[in-house]
């Protein structure tokens, strides 16, 4: 079965609580389709770089899943039905990510001006 | 040759590494990853526009990945489409 990676961005005015009761829906729908779940990942509320539908921030949620066609076709469907999902993105991918997906996670907000700092030095 | 470094340069992005390797390829390479905003955030200009491969050294197979990566990341407003005024709270 295909490997699928989905991001989706819900409205700011969520509490944490509907977001990771907005991911279980999602997640059970994978399930109820004869899919599997590899990683759930909540980024959190972070800012967005230009404003979707008037809301500046977003909570950030990425699913990791293996699951037939069919399955991650109904999730998607549902989350265009839904108001709370300003965006979502899914994408194939041909292997599994081992561990935190992604630098995105570790590194704050802060930590972005060393760095620059950091490569312009090596450099 | 060694790369001539371009006047109008804006000195902050590391462009300058004199080895004119592809930073994709090669054994410890970093993989291209939408998600991976530092990475990518290395290299778009201050205006936000993907900078063209013969200026990072970046091989066209791996300048085809970051493009694609880059501009997934744009529609999942990880990266602004064009940044025009330099608030602090900007990511550079």
């Amino acid at each position: 079965m295909p490997y699928y990676e989905t991001v989706f961005i819900a409205r700011q005015e969520l509490s944490e609580a509907q977001v990771s009761e907005l991911t279980d829906t999602y997640t059970k729908v994978i399930k109820d389709g004869g899919g599997k779940i590899h990683k759930t990942e909540n980024w959190g509320l972070r800012t967005l770089a230009y404003r979707i539908k008037k809301s500046r921030k977003g909570h950030y949620v990425l699913i990791e899943s293996e699951t037939p066609p069919a399955a991650m076709l109904e999730m998607e469907r549902q989350m265009r039905l839904s108001e709370d999902i300003l965006r979502y993105l899914t994408v194939r991918e041909d292997k599994l990510s081992e561990g935190p997906s992604s630098i995105l996670n570790k590194d704050t907000r802060d930590s972005d001006s060393r760095d620059n700092r950091d490569s312009r030095e090596a450099a | 040759m060694n790369m001539t470094t371009p006047d109008a340069a804006t000195a902050k992005r590391p462009f300058f590494k004199h080895r004119k390797t592809c930073p994709f390829t090669g054994p410890r390479a970093s993989a291209i990853d939408w998600k991976d905003v530092k990475l990518l955030g290395r290299y778009i200009s201050e205006r936000g526009k993907i900078v063209p491969s013969r200026i990072t050294a970046v091989s066209m197979k791996k300048q085809r990945e970051l493009t694609k990566a880059i501009k997934r990341a744009r529609f999942m407003a990880l990266l602004p489409y064009v940044r025009t005024e330099w608030d602090g709270s900007s990511p550079r």
